[in-house]
């Protein structure tokens, strides 16, 4: 057992804990420092495969600002004293049997794909900062400016909607 | 750097990323609460990205890191829009229970 | 030229209904009915003509339109056969039919309906004309159901009365039903022969060798069946007495002169069928001579004027198909002449003696109506005369001339012919006590209102009468125009002229002595011993089974017409309602699909969700395991 492995194990579990947790604990505060934490583990999945770029873009996309605004909409509208009904025993039925159904379906496809024989290993690098720029400024360049556009319209859309419309008086 | 992915071997990420996408539509299709809705939604979409970053590991290419990028912006973008759409029917319904959303009943 | 000839001659009566139709209402009842009569004198003059012409040539003109059906072997072109015996019939019917349309002017002037009425007629003669001068069956087809068609609009004229309605409709049904035999015929000699042009059936028919009569006969049986519905022979006679609801005019013109005696001219026009299927001819004296005694019987206790002309005329319209059935065409034919003149002059007649009643038609309340109406009077009394078989007189000639043919063929279907003439002579003389003699017997107002009719009704009536007594001579024992006329298409030498021994003098004394005798006995019944008919509700007996017409129509209603009720009955009960059911539950079902599958937008966002998951499932699962 190498150390990587059991580091790869150890983050796996605590990935899938912390996502099985965020949906099934009863206060939405608590299912979203949940998601903080299965999202910090996940860039230590990046870090685990060398993209560090990703990993550190992830903690402050995710965890810095998307779980922020989470939190700081569910305080916004006082979640925290939930308790939600149950939902019909059919709608649970339904949903159990749907998650079987994609995770028994996924696994299958890929159980029945080529097996992998060799790993290839040409040892220069292909993921460094360096790398992921020239890539992103000159093969990618438009989406990359029409990232920012999509982030300016967002922006700006969010603003509109959230506005407090003014009563006639 | 040994490639890392010789001693974890990919079906390894392949079923994490599996079961946390699993997970994912668990959480979208069990709980009624629409914050939990979108975490689960997050958490898919984490899924994805892992499986692509792993891939571009495999590869040996850069292109997986680059749609990763992509994708996070767009989530980003798209958590944003979300809730403010939220917000503006938690002031017109009251709730946000989706079991309340039911105007297009036809 | 000829072609322009037949066109003016078939067309303008159809011009004439279509103005009057049209626009009778806005030009006013005396120029509808000018109209109307004119049409019909332009295609009287148009028939001298021809007439002349024909006579001098002794050729047929053959017109042929245009090519209408072609199937393979079988072509039916439209077209016109103006030979001697269509001329003839023309000449009477576009005569006749002008007199009439005379007389209806006066009659029908109080209708506002009139000029509805004048363009029926010009629509029935147009239909007259077109069965007479087809140049094959089809085109005569065309003419009957016309004529059975213009039969039930004027019947039923007077179309608020229910009764009248439904006379009209049992006159078209019963017509059709003959109608179905006609199409039989037609059909079985369209196939036997892949043609129905007259001239070539003749030919075909003449001369071929292997002919199977078996199938000849069943075309003959069915064609006379036609003939049969159409001029009112048993079984299917019960149309022609109730078609006496239809006004005066239209009884005298259609069932008296002309329509009745298409069934007639149907079976002479296609003699040499008939000549080949001797035992289908024994069938046509048979029933002949058997409707001339029954409708005879009938009429001897008939109280409504017009029944009593009605049933003469079925018993008269027998004694035409007695002659055919010994082959006798030309008898048969100048029968029909002398018939049309002095029926349509009797029921012209009553109509006019109705007219002065204000639409009294029971002859029990009429009576002395002589000094009163004394055209009339004498009008109907010379054909009578005719009809009665009185000598010198049309009638006299030609009905004596069936009763020696019949004698000479067939002596049991004589005595029936003689029987029947003088019940004939008897209920006519009995008609002419009954209305004109003795005291008058209605209400004192009609008395004093009682005046001859006006000229254009009284014109008709003396012009017909003379050709009611004058009528004979084209057709002597010893020497007949009339036979000469039509020997062309009769080239047979089965017809023997009577020479005139002592066998035809003795029978032609019975005849004439048996009709004094009916005459005398009416005589004695109704002047010397001035009897009146009881009413209705004291008539007991024979008498009884008479006047109610044997009870035929009873019969038919409950075999026939209650079946066929309880048929309707059941296809409208249950047939029906399952088909509707059917189709309903057509729309029903799509209801029902859409009401279920409105169940799926039910508007949960969860629902909506659960689906996307699953048809997720369902594409992954197609694309990569389905492989």
């Amino acid at each position: 057992m190498s150390t990587v492995l059991i580091l790869f194990c150890v983050l796996s579990a605590i990935t899938l804990l912390t996502a099985f947790l965020t949906i099934f604990s009863r206060n939405p505060i608590h299912s979203a420092i949940y998601l903080v934490i299965c999202f910090f583990s996940i860039a230590g999945h990046y870090l685990l495969l060398n993209a560090q770029f990703l990993a550190i873009v992830h903690i402050i996309v995710y965890s810095g600002a998307i779980m922020i605004l989470l939190l700081f909409t569910i305080m916004l509208m006082n979640l925290n004293q939930e308790d939600e009904v149950h939902k019909p025993r059919f709608t649970r039925l339904g949903a159990i049997v749907s998650f079987c159904l994609v995770c028994l379906v996924l696994i299958k496809i890929f159980i029945d794909s080529k097996p992998i024989v060799e790993y290839d290993y040409t040892g220069e690098d292909y993921q460094s900062i360096k790398v992921l720029g020239k890539a992103l400024l000159n093969e990618y360049m438009v989406p990359f400016e029409f990232a920012s556009v999509l982030l300016l319209v967002a922006m700006i859309g969010t603003v509109l909607l959230s506005k407090k419309e003014k009563l006639e008086k | 750097m040994n490639n890392i992915l010789t001693q974890i071997g990919i079906e390894n990420y392949i079923f994490l990323c599996v079961v946390l996408f699993c997970i994912g539509i668990f959480g979208v299709l069990y709980r009624r609460n629409a914050i939990i809705v979108f975490m689960s939604i997050e958490i898919m979409l984490n899924a994805v990205n892992l499986l692509f970053v792993a891939f571009s590991t495999y590869h040996q290419d850069t292109q997986g890191q680059v749609f990763v990028f992509f994708s996070m912006a767009v989530a980003a973008a798209e958590v944003a829009v979300g809730l403010a759409i939220l917000v503006s029917i938690f002031r017109n319904i009251g709730s946000i229970s989706i079991d309340n959303l039911k105007n297009l009943k036809g | 030229m000829d072609t322009n000839l037949a066109l003016v001659l078939l067309l303008t009566p159809f011009l004439g209904f279509l103005i009057n139709i049209f626009f009778g209402k806005s030009l006013g009842k005396s120029v509808s009915g000018i109209i109307g009569t004119l049409s019909i004198v332009v295609s009287f003059i148009v028939t001298i003509t021809l007439f002349l012409q024909i006579n001098q040539t002794q050729k047929a003109i053959s017109i042929d339109l245009f090519d209408w059906i072609q199937i393979s072997k079988f072509n039916v072109s439209f077209g016109f056969l103006l030979d001697q015996l269509s001329i003839l019939w023309l000449l009477f019917v576009t005569g006749i039919g002008s007199l009439i349309h005379l007389y209806s002017i006066s009659y029908m002037h109080d209708d506002e309906n009139m000029h509805k009425f004048f363009a029926y007629l010009n629509l029935f003669i147009f239909f007259m004309i077109s069965l007479v001068v087809g140049s094959n069956l089809l085109v005569m087809f065309i003419g009957w159901e016309g004529v059975g068609l213009c039969s039930y609009l004027l019947i039923g004229f007077w179309h608020k009365n229910q009764d009248y309605n439904d006379a009209a409709k049992k006159a078209f049904i019963m017509n059709r039903i003959g109608d179905l035999g006609l199409l039989i015929g037609i059909f079985i000699l369209g196939n036997l022969f892949s043609t129905l042009d007259f001239t070539s059936l003749e030919t075909a028919i003449k001369g071929a060798t292997n002919v199977d009569t078996f199938w000849l006969s069943i075309a003959a049986l069915s064609l006379f069946i036609g003939a049969c519905g159409k001029s009112a022979q048993i079984p299917l006679y019960t149309w022609l007495p109730d078609a006496m609801a239809g006004p005066t005019p239209v009884s005298a013109l259609i069932h008296a002169a002309t329509m009745v005696t298409a069934g007639i001219f149907m079976v002479t026009r296609l003699h040499f069928l008939f000549d080949l299927t001797p035992e289908i001819q024994t069938i046509i004296a048979v029933i002949g001579g058997i409707t001339s005694l029954v409708a005879a019987t009938i009429g001897l206790v008939q109280t409504d004027i017009k029944k009593v002309l009605a049933y003469s005329t079925v018993s008269q319209l027998g004694l035409m198909f007695l002659a055919l059935g010994f082959g006798a065409y030309e008898v048969a034919v100048f029968h029909v002449i002398t018939h049309a003149f002095f029926k349509a002059c009797l029921f012209l007649g009553s109509g006019s003696v109705i007219h002065g009643l204000h639409g009294e038609q029971d002859m029990r309340k009429m009576g002395g109506l002589k000094k009163a109406m004394p055209i009339t009077f004498w009008t109907m009394l010379i054909a009578s005369l005719a009809i009665s078989g009185v000598p010198l007189f049309s009638g006299f000639f030609s009905k004596d001339e069936i009763l020696m043919t019949a004698f000479h063929h067939n002596i049991p279907l004589w005595v029936v012919g003689s029987v029947a003439s003088i019940m004939t002579a008897f209920y006519m003389f009995r008609l002419m006590f009954l209305t004109f003699f003795k005291e008058f017997r209605g209400t004192e107002e009609q008395k004093h209102h009682l005046h001859e009719s006006p000229s254009l009704i009284t014109i008709p009536l003396i012009v017909l009468a003379i050709l009611a007594a004058i009528g004979g001579l084209i057709s002597l024992p010893t020497n007949s125009w009339l036979n000469g006329y039509l020997a062309p298409l009769f080239a047979h030498a089965e017809h023997e002229e009577h020479v005139l021994g002592t066998t035809e003098y003795i029978l032609m004394a019975i005849a004439v002595v048996g009709g004094l005798i009916g005459i005398g006995i009416a005589y004695s019944k109704y002047i010397s011993k001035n009897e009146i008919p009881d009413e209705d509700a004291e008539i007991t007996g024979v008498t009884k089974v008479l006047y109610n017409k044997y009870y035929v129509d009873e019969l038919y209603d409950s075999i026939f017409v209650s079946s066929i009720n309880a048929l309707s009955k059941f296809f409208r009960d249950y047939v029906e309602t399952g088909i509707a059911a059917l189709v309903f539950g057509f729309g029903k079902a799509a209801n029902e699909l859409s009401f279920q599958g409105k169940k799926l937008q039910n508007g949960s966002v969860g629902l909506y969700l659960f689906a996307f998951v699953l048809g997720l499932c369902a594409i992954i699962s197609y694309l990569f395991l389905a492989q």
